[in-house]
């Protein structure tokens, strides 16, 4: 009679979020396809001059990946919930918010990477200059996680009642407008030419916060939904 | 039938003035009972009667409102016992896009896996050998049933709390799920099973625990039966 490890537990975790979405893997695309329609249509609706793209074009794009990681998020503990799986996941001798720490860094790796491997083509659509792309790929990179983790604790928050798609939308967005400004506004400030070290680094401290509270409450809040 | 017995060791799993309230509507309770070692209970009650709630509490995924869950005599907090527990369902758990096999093998990452079996056996023994690179969607609801029945046996869990683990299985499944049980019980575990009345347990007749409908469970004069709320030797 002995449990496994927790370390097994995980990969196994991960090993069966990753078989489930390449099971799914057309509706795993969904987000993507979003992303590059909104920024593809903008230079339709403000016409194709450069000056004026280049201007909106970092934010446009943070903007487009926010959203398109949002569509996704209300998925993340949906069929859990539904079929009873996580109800096996609370009652495992694991620690839940490590668990839970799991399924966020899938949703991360299947909805987020690709969203940033794409960042290069949705910034040729609207003229982001080429000194620009690392620091955006930069703030993507750090913006992303702490989407899919503070995100994670409205969904748990949210988990128990049913359409609560509109309501998760209220309770992220006021949330993640501070990432937005601060990721954006280090690209602009980059394009600018001026020092952009100083929103980088704030989101990279708020990203290490995130990585190691925000599992906890989700894990708490999620416990609070299920009964 | 085996009156409770007052021998030195305690029970496997003892409950007193157990009782769960929602919103200040009692549920059930507050029922005493224990189950030892090799047992195999069985909870009665109609339908709202609070049997799956019952099982939720003991598993930990609920809190009481009042009363305390011994294991071994250990007095313990439920999210520590519901780690030597294993819950069946009306939700089994299982992911329909996955194989029988992918399921199984996660559940053994998850919970750990008893000495001596490996997840193609399971399958084998609840009689889904040919199924196991089967998506569990294109199986039939009790084919399904098994595959959760299989986890069970693969979990290296003492107490195992079955939410009407007859339903949707035919002859041939109700017999499994006997013989499941009698194996459980004889290499010293315990069971609590929860039905509605149309119980099919034929191994030896089991101890039943009497959850009387509605509110009125918490006296025993109330309910269809003279059965007192506490457990009863059957």
């Amino acid at each position: 009679m002995k449990p496994g490890t927790t370390s097994a537990a995980c990969a196994a975790l991960l090993r069966r979020d990753l078989a489930l979405i390449w099971r799914r893997r057309g509706d795993a695309l969904n987000p993507l396809l979003f992303a590059v329609i909104v920024v593809a249509l903008f230079p339709f609706a403000l016409g194709p001059e450069a000056q004026v793209l280049e201007r909106i074009a970092a934010g446009t794009i943070f903007v487009a990946v926010l959203l398109a990681s949002l569509l996704s998020l209300d998925n993340l503990f949906r069929s859990d919930l539904d079929d009873g799986s996580l109800e096996q996941l609370v009652l495992s001798p694991h620690p839940l918010s490590l668990l839970l720490a799991c399924k966020i860094a899938v949703h991360w790796l299947t909805t987020a990477l690709p969203l940033i491997a794409i960042a290069p083509l949705l910034s040729v659509f609207l003229h982001l200059p080429d000194t620009v792309l690392p620091v955006l790929l930069g703030t993507l990179a750090l913006a992303t996680p702490l989407l899919s983790l503070i995100g994670a604790i409205c969904v748990a928050l949210t988990a128990g009642m049913r359409r609560s798609g509109m309501l998760l939308t209220l309770i992220v967005l006021p949330l993640i407008v501070p990432v937005l400004i601060f990721g954006a506004g280090a690209c602009n400030a980059a394009q600018a030419g001026l020092p952009y070290g100083a929103p980088l680094l704030w989101l990279g401290a708020w990203l290490t916060l995130a990585l190691v509270l925000a599992p906890l409450a989700t894990a708490a809040a999620l416990k609070i939904s299920l009964t | 039938m085996p009156a409770i017995d007052l021998v030195d060791t305690p029970p496997l799993l003892a409950a007193h003035c157990l009782a769960y309230a929602r919103n200040e509507e009692p549920i059930f309770g507050p029922l005493d009972f224990s189950l030892a070692a090799g047992e195999v209970v069985l909870i009665e009650g109609d339908n709202g009667s609070g049997k799956t709630t019952l099982l939720k509490v003991l598993s930990g995924l609920l809190e009481p409102t009042s009363g305390e869950v011994l294991l071994n005599g250990v007095h313990l907090t439920l999210a520590k016992l519901s780690h030597q527990v294993a819950l069946l369902g009306h939700l089994a758990g299982i992911k329909m896009e996955l194989s029988t096999l992918q399921n199984l093998r996660f559940a053994v990452g998850l919970g750990g896996i008893r000495p001596g079996i490996t997840p193609p056996l399971a399958l084998a023994s609840v009689g889904l050998a040919g199924y196991e690179d089967q998506p569990v969607r294109l199986l039939s609801a009790g084919q399904k049933k098994r595959v959760a029945l299989a986890r069970l046996l693969l979990v290296p869990a003492a107490l195992w709390l079955l939410d009407e683990p007859y339903a949707n299985l035919d002859r041939e499944g109700i017999e499994l799920v006997n013989r499941l049980l009698t194996t459980h019980a004889q290499r010293g575990g315990a069971a609590l099973i929860t039905s509605h009345g149309a119980y099919a347990y034929t191994s030896g007749t089991p101890r039943k625990i009497a959850l009387n409908p509605g509110t009125g469970n918490r006296e025993s004069a109330i309910g269809p039966k003279s059965t007192p709320t506490k457990d009863a030797s059957a």
